[in-house]
């Protein structure tokens, strides 16, 4: 077993880092502050292709592994979460869908400028009563001619007012399973402007402060029908599959926050002196910096397995989820001790310490809580 | 149009510096980076070849390792690598390596030759300029704006306070200044596609007219005495007086250590 990375990924590796260093680290201190969309930095990576990494050069995409797109989401999380989550819903919940579901004519119309990032993609499937249990969906699309007819709302949509293509799930009839009457889930590609598809509220969250976060809003909103994504009633199995790989580029930003942490606490700790020493000469830091960095490679691993199993395996589902639950609890853990090894300082909002914990929270919550990764892990071991 | 762009793997300076018991540096030993000077004009060549398109080969000399900056420039968008790289080429100093960059760049077609201004370790601004009059062509040097007319080259050759505009006919060389634009980054699947292009690897034996008295540490006429890295000084000395006095204690202290 060979855990060194190709050429390819190391030099991919320093042109994500080069890019968040010198364009979106100076820029993510007034991103959190004032909860602007960092427009200017998308377009920026939309020039270079970081919104197409892994979609194939024939769909406008930059042709790359997994892999190389989960260490652009890594990298882009250890100086801003915001970035992160950005690339990582436009890629993995919008873009991977139409790869994998869409037909040819849809992937010429949505994935290619996606890819390009000449549009920005959502991702909508959580409700306020739909989160963990996606089958509590109300969102309906009923078939009138040639059209599907959205009613409902979604709520937590990442990317939510600022992108132009979204998917979509609704309630398309209900079928029978195991002697039970069951909600049909459809997914459905939806454009911005679409009469009927408004916005609601803009949510003011804990982290991740830059990300748009709205609610959307479905009234009498008429679609194509060709704009069912797979097929009718496959919808829940295309949200499943989506997210296994929206999982790893969470992982991705919940191990870059890790690592961002990290990096700023050995710097702090060799600078900041109490007792007449730098407080990085004391043991108790020093066993706590050893655990950080222990787990944060741990972590590491995981993502890459999981990132790698995407890209040979046809069901990740478990790789994914250990993944994301590892890489979400040690960010917890590891920016919560960078803040306390911080001190009072950790605490101050000129310290980027003091975002980065509260960017890591929401690692653990959304793309399936801890609770729901544990439970894709346990249900495949007792299968 | 063709371009020629030569490219240096140089240490980065972030990385510390390491030094060979005879006062070069361990370039294998040290992390790298494509020179400044010569990103520019490796920038400057892309944007040519945007503007009017152009086929741009990138030329560097050095230990196979610097096939890394080859990579890195395809995945800026460069056509073509050539890495000239042999033992005996190895310790040359500025004569040494323009003569065996010019040995190399003889077997390549060319319009324009474009180098960095000077790299970021020898500082020394020879190599391009010499390399004009191996292969008997015009130079302009520290160029802020290049610009095409018919078979020509018009440059903004730039000075301390003003620039000249000079025109020359093609082929020459030119060479560039870091400030002469900002460098594009490289994309990701530019990455992946500059690892699956062939790079042309030359030997000595492929430098076409040269000389093995002028090639590798034989052939470099410059000694290095001594070569260090920077020795960290002391804190100094913070001493709060009125001008007047402040004058008379420095003139006292440099008379004692005998400076004055």
């Amino acid at each position: 077993m060979d855990f060194t990375l190709s050429k390819e990924h190391e030099m991919a590796r320093a042109l994500f880092k080069e890019f968040a260093e010198k364009e979106v680290k100076p820029l993510a201190q007034e991103v959190d502050e004032t909860e602007v969309f960092p427009r200017e930095t998308v377009e920026k990576m939309a020039k270079l292709g970081f919104l197409g990494i892994p979609v194939p050069k024939e769909y406008g995409g930059q042709g790359c592994d997994p892999l190389t797109y989960a260490m652009c989401v890594e990298e882009l999380s250890k100086v801003c979460g915001t970035t992160g989550v950005i690339v990582s819903a436009h890629t993995s919940l919008c873009c991977d869908p139409i790869m994998t579901y869409g037909t040819e004519e849809q992937k010429q119309k949505y994935l290619v400028p996606l890819a390009k990032g000449e549009k920005l993609g959502a991702f909508g499937l959580t409700e306020p009563g739909a989160g963990t249990d996606a089958q509590g969906q109300q969102t309906k699309a009923v078939l009138d001619g040639d059209e599907w007819v959205l009613n409902g709302s979604k709520c937590f949509i990442t990317n939510g007012k600022e992108a132009d293509v979204y998917v979509i799930f609704a309630i398309t009839g209900t079928v029978e399973k195991r002697g039970r009457m069951q909600k049909e889930i459809s997914a459905f590609i939806v454009e911005k402007g679409t009469p009927g598809f408004t916005f609601g509220t803009k949510e003011k969250k804990m982290g991740i402060r830059g990300s748009s976060t709205y609610e959307l809003i479905f009234t009498d909103c008429r679609i194509p029908k060709d704009n069912l994504l797979g097929q009718q009633g496959k919808g829940f199995n295309i949200a499943m599959h989506t997210l296994d790989g929206g999982r790893i580029g969470i992982a991705s930003q919940a191990l870059g926050l890790a690592e961002g942490a990290l990096e700023n606490t050995i710097a702090y700790v060799k600078e900041r002196k109490q007792f007449g020493r730098a407080i990085g000469a004391f043991q108790n830091t020093q066993f706590q910096l050893a655990d950080m960095a222990t787990k944060v490679e741990a972590a590491q691993l995981l993502v890459y397995k999981a990132a790698m199993a995407k890209a040979t395996q046809k069901v990740y589902s478990v790789e994914a989820a250990k993944a994301k639950l590892y890489a979400a609890e040690v960010a917890m853990e590891v920016t919560t001790k960078a803040v306390q090894l911080h001190g009072g300082y950790g605490y101050i909002r000129e310290y980027d310490v003091e975002r980065m914990m509260r960017d890591a929270k929401i690692t653990e919550i959304y793309e399936g809580t801890s609770e729901v990764q544990r439970m894709v892990i346990s249900g495949a071991l007792l299968k | 149009m063709k371009i020629v762009v030569c490219v240096k793997q140089v240490p980065d300076t972030a990385g510390g510096v390491k030094f060979n018991p005879d006062g070069t540096l361990d370039r294998g030993a040290m992390l790298t980076i494509m020179n400044p000077d010569d990103k520019a004009g490796l920038e400057a060549a892309l944007r040519l070849k945007d503007q009017y398109g152009a086929e741009v080969t990138v030329v560097t000399m050095g230990l196979p390792k610097a096939e890394e900056v080859l990579r890195e420039a395809m995945a800026m968008g460069a056509d073509k690598g050539v890495l000239v790289t042999d033992r005996v080429l190895g310790g040359a100093d500025t004569w040494a390596t323009s003569t065996t960059l010019a040995g190399a760049i003889r077997n390549l077609e060319y319009d324009l030759i474009i180098t960095g201004r000077q790299a970021i370790d020898g500082d020394t601004a020879q190599v391009g300029p010499q390399i004009s009059e191996h292969l008997d062509i015009p130079v302009i040097s520290y160029a802020q704006d290049i610009k095409i007319e018919g078979d020509s080259v018009v440059v903004e050759r730039q000075y301390e306070d003003r620039y000249h505009v000079v025109k020359a006919k093609m082929p020459c060389l030119i060479t560039a200044l870091s400030e002469l634009n900002e460098p594009r980054y490289m994309t990701p699947g530019g990455i992946f596609d500059a690892y699956k292009q062939e790079i042309t690897v030359w030997g000595r034996a492929d430098l076409k007219d040269v000389d093995d008295a002028n090639l590798g540490l034989k052939g470099s006429p410059t000694k290095i005495a001594k070569a260090s890295d920077k020795v960290r000084k002391g804190a100094g000395e913070k001493v709060s007086l009125d001008p007047d006095e402040s004058v008379s204690y420095i003139v006292e202290k440099l008379k004692i250590k005998h400076v004055i």
